[in-house]
């Protein structure tokens, strides 16, 4: 994702001369291209998250569009009342970006963990908050962004995320995308989680469950309707993302659930409440998080005998 | 040299913005009166006599511009765009009242001429340099001016700015530091010692001077130099003092940061600079 991010921002900066990267000093084998071509729209601000989302602030009032990298606790947290009071107070027109949503930094620990991101952000007035589930949906996203005149934050994984979308869709920001109809269940996933929603939908299928599968690659605005029509055309939901389950896509679906009055068999899969205590890369600590395929197909089924 | 009619002219525009400040407080019975006070003549020296404005056309993009990091002294502000006619002076009765246009702590554009939002400490200086930087690449010849209070440097991100600034040769940004030396609950060299202060400044790469921040011709005559040195940015430590020019008992005493003139000190305070 990240180098579709590159290759994309690339691609926007050639022909608009006002887009500006600004990184908390990371980039290495990612941005060495970008910094060739555009030397004059790149800046390393050092490990500086604070002043780097304030410079951020100041360029974009005076018309510029600056993209702001690093990872996600450090782009979302350290910087957290910068990006509050400088950016969606003021509502300018900077971008967030940042890079290893959920566990893809998993061997690092908890502090390269970008699992609250979602949460502390959602409740940001005039933020929009995207999180791409392939390397398709990011350079959508990433063209989608420099259209909208206003705070944006958009969730990348890391590298090597595998690309769900066999064409490119027609992608709106705020509307979620149907990648497979179903007629039993839904699952709705967002960002990083999309690719294990396919695969899950895929197991399910052969157990004679049918699956219509969404990626909500945008958590806002939130696209309400697609929950209230899946709840009608399936029997049940569960939402799906590499992010804690409070605060995050589950807790956006469950809102709509409720206050719609719509009574359906409904499960967040994510994150439970904890710091996970087990080491090791994202495939491994998505397992010990229940979120390996395997896992979520058995509480899927165990959801449903319930039902 | 500033001629003896300007410098009375400043003086009387000063007062007048301090008449201003003490009826704000008073009528909104808000805090931070001693700060809004302590920066009068550096904001005044600046609208009037140092950045290139036109209230008239606020937003020029040729413009100096002004980022108002204290924004907790926000009526300073307020009073002396009102006093340079960037609006009629009857927006300040809405300062801090209900239904009002001027909040507490500064906002953009909330009043024409205000050109950021601000109000949590450290972060004014950080957008600063991103309006300098801004102007750097696209080769403008502006200056950006930002007043910062000594409190806000006790914040990492002040010193994240500074850093930046100065690495980066910002000579059209300059940092005015409204150094009255008292913070929230204490004076700052009791609460979290600045000193040697300039010094400071200098390692981080910034061209720096001290002056009397209640002096035109001092202030003035440093403003009008800026850049002092190309490629570095420039800081100016202005000593003043809190609560300067209004209530008596509260001038230099934390007390100026939070009690409003009641009624009637207002009206002493207003007698008196009308008589001097």
């Amino acid at each position: 994702m990240r180098i579709a991010f590159v290759n994309t921002l690339q691609e926007l900066a050639e022909k608009n001369k006002n887009i500006m990267l600004l990184t908390g000093d990371l980039g290495y084998s990612v941005f060495e291209r970008y910094i060739k071509l555009f030397p004059k729209q790149f800046i390393n601000m050092g490990v500086s998250e604070q002043n780097m989302t304030g410079v951020a602030a100041g360029l974009a009032i005076e018309n510029k569009i600056p993209f702001i990298y690093s990872i996600v606790p450090f782009v979302t947290m350290r910087n957290f009342e910068q990006i509050r009071n400088d950016i969606c107070y003021q509502n300018l027109n900077v971008k967030i970006i940042g890079v290893g949503a959920g566990f893809s930094y998993g061997s690092y620990g908890h502090t390269h963990h970008g699992l609250e991101d979602i949460g502390i952000l959602r409740i940001l007035a005039n933020l929009t908050i995207i999180c791409p589930g392939d390397p398709i949906e990011t350079e959508l996203a990433v063209k989608k962004a420099i259209e909208i005149k206003g705070p944006v934050y958009i969730r990348l994984g890391r590298a090597g995320e595998a690309i769900v979308h066999d064409k490119r869709p027609k992608f709106s920001v705020g509307k979620g995308l149907i990648i497979k109809e179903g007629k039993d269940i839904t699952i709705v996933a967002t960002g990083t989680m999309l690719h294990t929603g396919l695969e899950v939908s895929k197991e399910l299928k052969n157990k004679g469950i049918s699956v219509r599968l969404i990626s909500m690659h945008t958590i806002k605005p939130f696209d309400s309707e697609a929950i209230i029509d899946s709840a009608k055309k399936t029997k049940a939901i569960f939402s799906l993302e590499e992010h804690s389950i409070i605060g995050g896509l589950g807790s956006a679906v469950s809102e709509v659930l409720a206050e719609n009055n719509i009574n359906t068999v409904f499960k967040r899969l994510g994150v439970s409440d904890r710091f996970t205590k087990e080491i090791g890369d994202q495939e491994y600590m998505r397992k010990v998080n229940g979120l390996s395929i395997g896992s979520i197909v058995e509480v899927i089924l165990k959801s449903l005998n319930h039902a | 040299m500033l001629s003896k009619k300007r410098i009375e002219f400043l003086n009387k525009s000063a007062k007048e913005v301090r008449k201003n400040i003490i009826q704000m407080s008073t009528r909104a019975k808000s805090a931070h009166t001693g700060g809004a006070l302590s920066c009068v003549e550096i904001l005044v020296s600046l609208y009037f006599e140092i950045m290139n404005v036109d209230p008239k056309n606020p937003y020029d993009e040729n413009r100096d511009r002004l980022v108002f990091s204290k924004a907790h002294d926000a009526k300073a502000l307020y009073a002396v765009l009102a006093e340079r006619g960037y609006s009629n002076k009857r927006i300040l009765d809405g300062y801090e009242m209900n239904g009002g246009k001027l909040p507490g702590h500064s906002t953009r554009h909330c009043m024409p001429g205000v050109e950021v939002s601000a109000g949590s400490l450290g972060h004014g200086l950080a957008m600063a340099v991103g309006i300098a930087y801004a102007g750097k690449i696209d080769s403008k010849k502006h200056k950006v001016f930002c007043i910062i209070s000594d409190g806000e440097c006790d914040e990492g991100s002040t010193w994240e700015a500074i850093l930046f600034a100065g690495h980066h040769k910002l000579d059209n940004l300059v940092a005015i530091v409204d150094y009255n030396k008292l913070q929230g609950f204490g004076y700052t060299k009791d609460v979290l010692d600045l000193e040697p202060f300039s010094q400071k400044w200098k390692s981080f790469g910034w061209e720096t001077v001290e002056v009397d921040g209640h002096n035109f011709s001092e202030l003035i005559k440093i403003l009008n130099k800026i850049p002092i040195k190309i490629n570095k940015p420039t800081v100016v430590i202005a000593n003043t003092i809190k609560g300067l020019g209004g209530v008596s008992t509260h001038i230099d005493k934390i007390s100026s940061q939070y009690k409003p003139p009641t009624k009637e000190e207002a009206e002493e305070v207003i007698r008196r600079l009308d008589s001097e």
